[in-house]
């Protein structure tokens, strides 16, 4: 995010893009709530009724995976209606005489036969947004998750710059990430292309800097593999072993079938997580972890807000902190590795990641901090790119609009949505073995339109089974009108229902992300 | 910035114009009981229990202090015969239509009735009247709700309405009858309700429990241990709950991100930690099945195969998946693991799904 949580419920404006906060991002969703209820206007754009959208002064129910388009329009709108911030485009920005060219294209006749949002509303909300004085924007996966994902954050942003609504309170453009880390994953360069930070790997000097720092002669100097393409890999035979720390991948990505199948063709496969996951159960050796309860360390939300995790209790039987188990696995390997805790290991990390430069965690037992915080006595920085850019000036990127890559079609007539229940999480490793939790929510469903259960015969309750190119699965069918004609929805937290077998791998070019919000589907009543 | 300067219980107090006889009090570390209170819920003054004398151009009257201004030369007393007689009046009030079953009552030993009761010397009910006698609402894992236990101090009501959001309780009915209850009365696992249990962490009393929490300790033996939650993005903190080496609960504290609000994950999905399919030991797969095996017969092993293979085939025949839910010093030290010892830059984690 380039502002804070706190921040949201000041804006006048939010515009909250395939994001279903009141379920995925709970805490977060009261801040919009507030902002509702003190005046601030909202605009969803998402085809399905989310809760979000039932408080919306706007709800544009687009066609799914339409997203870009419908954000160029509202561009397109802005600048031909002249209200666009003059004064930040000409000194924050650059590239803004070829935006203006190529988003021109986006009439809002032509984004209405796009996205299905009829033309006035397309004029009425961009005159809105571009009229706020502090209007936020707020999206999530239902953005990222297609083979555009990269386009569509851009147009995100090209919006956010045009009209000036960056680097300043109550603003921004604002990414809720899904799992509690994933932040601090990237932050600490869990990446195939950047050491801690972003620094490239590429990079002469940033490498040098680390091989000095690690005591080791070189390091690897080209961009590693992702997740998509290790699994490619290893179909192909040129990965021979994995190494899998808590993570679950036969559930969780696109194509699930395949993953499975990659993965059993490895030499050798070490899982290390606290239970005995699908992916687990593949493995030649499985190590096992302590859980969060269980150790010290910190995790950075998403807010870029670093905080102290606590030890409140040993871990279960002999399992030991993952950070231990590295250290282990080093030293067996010829590599020391000899850390007396996890604030000894966050000092390394300071001293090699500007970003993290004066994070410690005995500043973090006082309180948190949001980076950048370059040094000891910095106080961290709770909005970004106040003054410039952190690249100089803010670049209007092209993004097109492409349509998604599996549209529904005779065979297989409709679209498959996925996505997250307030009562669950990932893949329900963890939600599903509560006590609480599973009780309330044992079992998941195929929401459906009352349009379709009528065309294809389905009565509340009823199974059916879900059909892709790629897999099949069995769900009970679930009638509401908060899913559009012509589009299904479930989720991907229950191993029964493997939907990811479903999905489309087919991924963005530049970001790798799976296009796990749209693919087409048919239903056969069981 | 204009102040205020008062007196209470003889103590001057400077405070900034606005403030409340309340704040001013807790600025001298003078305590007044509150239950309809909360700092940051809307004030009501319906409790009448944070009543305290005032004297103000020479007269004297009871006022609430959770909203009542402080002024330029007021004179507070918080412990005044006055005083005292009032909040014993209302304590018999509440005790009289209140379940005595303080001896097994999961809130016992964190109840505001409890401690005032304690503090002011009311035995019990003063006045014998009528008592409720609602079903005890227990049909969902989250929340118990004894309304018997209710004092109607509204708590819940504003919390659901001002931090949630989501309105689901309100008063309903007049008089003696007065209960706090969703729409059309149904249980809250048949309403809007989202079970994020933020009505029942403000309760002063026991109508709103934590169902796993208050059966499993009683309210002196848990150990809190301050830490964030392990599942969104959003990083609230919670409080765990320790009791004998084992998490039996969640609370909230005032966390930075958060507040005082959780969600119904952060709040009631702590079981997995202890939950019998934990991973306790090493595994290794010897045909097919997987055998118990030590850390260093493990460890060796894995370092022997992945260094064979690194041999055979070059480093970047090795990938790595590091995770969104490991701490950031774990992450930091599998990446330098992968990309030091290993010698390959394939490492991943599942931030795109
Ligand atoms: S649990 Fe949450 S949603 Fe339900 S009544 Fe309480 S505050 Fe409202
Ligand atoms: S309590 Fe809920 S909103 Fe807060 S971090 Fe946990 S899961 Fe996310």
């Amino acid at each position: 995010m380039t502002n804070s949580i706190d921040e949201i419920a000041g804006a006048d404006f939010i515009l909250a893009i395939g994001t279903n906060t009141t379920e995925t991002h709970p805490v977060i969703a009261l801040q919009v709530k507030k902002a509702v209820r003190q005046g601030a206007k909202l605009a969803v754009i998402d085809p399905r009724v989310t809760k979000l959208a039932e408080l919306a002064d706007y709800h544009l129910q687009l066609n799914p995976g339409t997203d870009c388009a419908l954000l160029n329009g509202l561009a397109n709108v802005i600048i031909a209606e002249e209200l666009w911030d003059k004064d930040f485009v000409a000194h924050r920005t650059e590239d803004f005489a070829s935006f203006r060219q190529w988003v021109s294209g986006y009439t809002p006749q032509y984004v209405e036969r796009v996205t299905g949002i009829p033309a006035d509303v397309i004029y009425k909300l961009a005159r809105e947004y571009a009229g706020a004085e502090n209007a936020a924007i707020l999206y999530t996966m239902g953005l990222t998750q297609h083979i555009s994902g990269t386009a569509n954050v851009h147009a995100v942003a090209n919006l956010a710059m045009l009209c000036g609504q960056v680097g300043k309170k109550h603003s921004g453009v604002n990414p809720l990430r899904g799992q509690n880390n994933v932040q601090g994953a990237c932050d600490m360069g869990a990446l195939p292309d950047v050491l801690t930070g972003y620094q490239k790997v590429t990079s002469d000097e940033v490498r040098a800097k680390f091989a000095r720092a690690w005591k080791v002669d070189t390091l690897p100097a080209s961009a590693g593999l992702t997740v998509g393409e290790m699994m490619a890999g290893t179909q192909k035979g040129c990965i021979k072993a994995m190494y899998i720390v808590g993570e679950n991948p036969v559930l969780s990505d696109a194509n699930a079938g395949d993953v499975k199948e990659a993965l059993q063709k490895l030499d050798f496969l070490v899982v290390q997580d606290i239970f005995l996951t699908e992916t687990a159960r593949l493995a030649d050796v499985v190590l096992p972890a302590a859980s969060f309860a269980e150790k010290e360390g910190t995790f950075t939300n998403t807010e870029r807000r670093v905080q102290k995790v606590r030890k409140a209790i040993a871990p279960m039987g002999r399992a030991r902190a993952d950070w231990e188990i590295i250290c282990l696995l080093a030293g067996a390997m010829g590599y020391t590795m000899n850390y007396q805790s996890p604030a000894e290991i966050m000092d390394e990390i300071a001293s090699l990641t500007p970003s993290y430069g004066g994070i410690s965690h005995a500043r973090l037992e006082k309180g948190s901090l949001q980076w950048p915080c370059p040094n000891k006595d910095h106080p961290g920085t709770p909005v970004l790119h106040k003054e410039k850019f952190v690249r100089g000036r803010g670049k209007f990127h092209r993004a097109e609009y492409i349509p998604p890559q599996e549209l529904p079609d005779q065979e297989y007539p409709l679209l498959l949505c996925t996505g997250r229940r307030l009562y669950h999480y990932h893949t329900g490793t963890m939600t599903l073995r509560t006590g609480a939790l599973e009780k309330y929510y044992p079992g998941e469903y195929l929401d459906v339109n009352p349009i379709d259960a009528r065309k294809w015969k389905l009565t509340p309750g009823c199974r059916v089974r879900v059909i892709s190119r790629r897999g099949e699965v069995e769900l009970v069918v679930r009638i509401t009108d908060t899913i559009p004609p012509g589009m299904v929805f479930t989720s991907f937290h229950f191993p029964e229902v493997p939907i990811n077998n479903l999905t489309n791998p087919a991924q963005d070019p530049i970001a790798k992300i799976p296009e796990l919000k749209v693919c087409s589907v048919r239903l056969e009543l069981l | 910035m204009s102040t205020i300067t008062l007196t209470i219980n003889g103590q001057q107090v400077t405070v900034p114009a606005g403030s409340t006889i309340l704040k001013a009090a807790e600025k001298l570390g003078v305590f007044i009981p509150t239950l309809c209170h909360h700092p940051q819920l809307t004030a009501v003054a319906s409790c009448r229990i944070c009543v305290v004398e005032v004297t103000f151009k020479g007269r004297k009257k009871l006022v609430p202090a959770c909203m009542t201004g402080a002024q330029d030369g007021m004179e507070v007393e918080t412990e005044s015969a006055a005083v005292v007689e009032s909040r014993r009046t209302i304590l018999e009030l509440l005790l009289a239509n209140h379940p005595q079953d303080c001896l097994t009552c999961g809130q016992n030993g964190d109840c505001r009735l409890q401690d005032y009761a304690f503090r002011y010397n009311v035995p019990g009910a003063g006045f014998s009247g009528e008592r409720h006698a609602y079903k005890i609402e227990d049909d969902n894992p989250f929340i118990i709700r004894d309304m018997n236990k209710c004092i109607l101090c509204g708590r819940c009501v504003r919390m659901c309405a001002e931090i949630q959001g989501d309105g689901v309780i309100d008063f309903a009915h007049r008089g003696f009858n007065t209960k706090i209850s969703t729409a059309m009365d149904l249980p809250l696992s048949k309403s809007e309700c989202v079970f994020c249990g933020n009505c029942a962490a403000v309760c002063p009393v026991g109508a709103l429990q934590e169902k796993g929490l208050r059966s499993s300790a009683r309210t002196w033996e848990v150990k809190k241990v301050k830490t964030i939650c392990p599942y969104c993005g959003t990083g609230c903190s919670i409080e765990l709950n320790v009791k004998d080496g084992r998490v039996v609960g969640v609370t909230s504290c005032d966390g930075e991100v958060n507040g005082p609000a959780l969600c119904v994950k952060g709040r009631f999905g702590y079981g997995f930690i202890h939950h019998p399919d934990r991973l306790t030991t090493p595994l290794i797969k010897k045909n097919g099945r997987f055998v118990e095996a030590s850390w260093e017969e493990t460890i060796s092993l894995v370092a022997e195969k992945l260094t064979g293979i690194k041999n055979d085939h070059g480093p970047d025949a090795l990938a790595v998946l590091s995770s969104a839910r490991c701490t950031n010093e774990e992450n930091y030290l599998l990446q330098k693991f992968t990309r030091a010892v290993l010698g390959t830059n394939n490492i991943d984690h599942c931030a795109r799904l």
